[in-house]
């Protein structure tokens, strides 16, 4: 049984992260990895949302009803994005006018969904907290690779939290090239990101 | 129907839970996110009008009752006295409301600075109202009486070439705070001595 547990937790990390083998959950992973520190935020945000809907559908899963299932998940998912976003609000203003509106986006994001009806609805609480930690890590490190490399590409600079920020990493003269922080740079990235992990994946 | 009562009996449990949970919650953090959203909102433009103050205008701030609404008055200290202090206000401009921060010296009733907060203006014209520091210079100093008028209305102020609809905005703007600073003068000038 430990075991599995480790490999509930690892399998996010790797053979099922979200964006990349999955390929769910696109919609946050393109628009808010124009920074790290964006892309850290956000997928911490997706975790803490993660792992309390997994407990709490696991918890819950054999008093919900089969047929109005969904709509207890959601209920579930909307209740933890909210106090995401009030605390968020309170303890982290900064983070929050700059994920703004996709902090909401959360509920509709189809990692939680998945994950829930997925694997939490059928599972028992240590293992879905296992699930939800590990593929909410997993969905935290792809958005962070994602945002290093716009970062870095598309302004030249690399800011970690706040203040700490490394600014011409790539020298003075470099010129950032501004359609990487646009939405097309985050499709091309994700996608040569996707193909680099199938090709060493595949081997 | 077994079923069915027991659907409904579980989502409405956990509708009321959920709700009663985040209603808990909000109210814990209300305070917070007001000092946060006046810190990082309307801190910045306090902070620009509020010049060489010693105190924290964001924390040493108190409100009053106008009416129906309450205003919040926000106070700078000089030298151990609450010297000025800022308020909003609003005035009809081209796209939407202007929203207004206005700065006035207790001292003499004049007027220390303006600043434009919230607006909904055209970006390169009507929006210059909050990027051009000229504009709103203009009513730095000026006694804080009577009523302001763009120059083409007989007033004051030079408008904005292009954004005459914003700049009369922004005096009338400051008129209506001229207005709400006579009603409520004594009260403020009450209420602000005791931050030191």
């Amino acid at each position: 049984m430990a075991k599995s547990i480790a490999h509930e937790f690892t399998k996010g990390l790797w053979e099922e992260i979200p964006p990349f083998r999955l390929v769910l959950g696109l919609c946050p992973t393109l628009a808010v990895t124009k920074t790290v520190e964006n892309g850290i935020g956000m997928g911490v945000a997706t975790t803490f949302v993660l792992v309390f809907s997994n407990i709490l559908v696991s918890a819950l899963r054999k008093l919900i009803p089969s047929k109005v299932r969904i709509a207890c998940f959601i209920i579930i998912i909307a209740t933890f994005v909210t106090v995401v976003e009030l605390l968020m609000q309170a303890y982290a203003y900064k983070l929050f006018m700059k994920l703004g509106i996709f902090i909401p986006l959360i509920v509709v994001n189809c990692i939680v969904l998945g994950r829930a009806e997925a694997f939490a609805s059928k599972n028992g609480i240590v293992a879905s907290t296992a699930d939800g930690l590990g593929i909410g890590i997993g969905f935290t490190l792809s958005l962070s690779a994602l945002g290093t490399v716009r970062e870095i590409l598309g302004s030249g600079s690399l800011t970690i939290w706040g203040d700490l920020a490394f600014h011409n990493i790539l020298g003075a003269s470099f010129q950032p090239f501004s359609f990487m922080v646009q939405a097309p740079g985050a499709f091309i990235c994700l996608g040569l990101m996707l193909c680099l992990m199938n090709l060493v994946g595949s081997k | 129907m077994n079923e069915m009562v027991k659907m409904v009996v579980v989502l409405t449990i956990l509708s009321c839970v959920s709700g009663g949970s985040l209603a808990f919650l909000r109210q814990n953090t209300a305070q917070q996110i007001e000092y946060q959203q006046l810190k990082f909102v309307k801190g910045p433009a306090i902070m620009s009008i509020l010049k060489g103050i010693s105190n924290n205008p964001i924390e040493d701030r108190f409100k009053i009752k106008d009416g129906d609404i309450e205003r919040s008055f926000y106070v700078g200290v000089v030298d151990g006295q609450a010297k000025y202090v800022a308020f909003e206000s609003s005035g009809g401009g081209f796209g939407g409301p202007v929203g207004l921060m206005i700065g006035v010296d207790l001292t003499n009733d004049k007027i220390l600075g303006v600043g434009v907060t919230t607006h909904s203006e055209t970006p390169g014209v009507g929006a210059r109202a909050k990027t051009d520091p000229d504009f709103v210079a203009q009513f730095s100093g000026l006694p804080f009486k009577g009523q302001f008028k763009v120059t083409a209305d007989g007033g004051q102020i030079d408008a904005l070439s292009g954004a005459t609809v914003t700049s009369r905005g922004v005096c009338a703007g400051v008129t209506a705070a001229i207005k709400v600073y006579e009603r409520l003068k004594d009260q403020i000038k009450e209420k602000a001595q005791a931050f030191k």
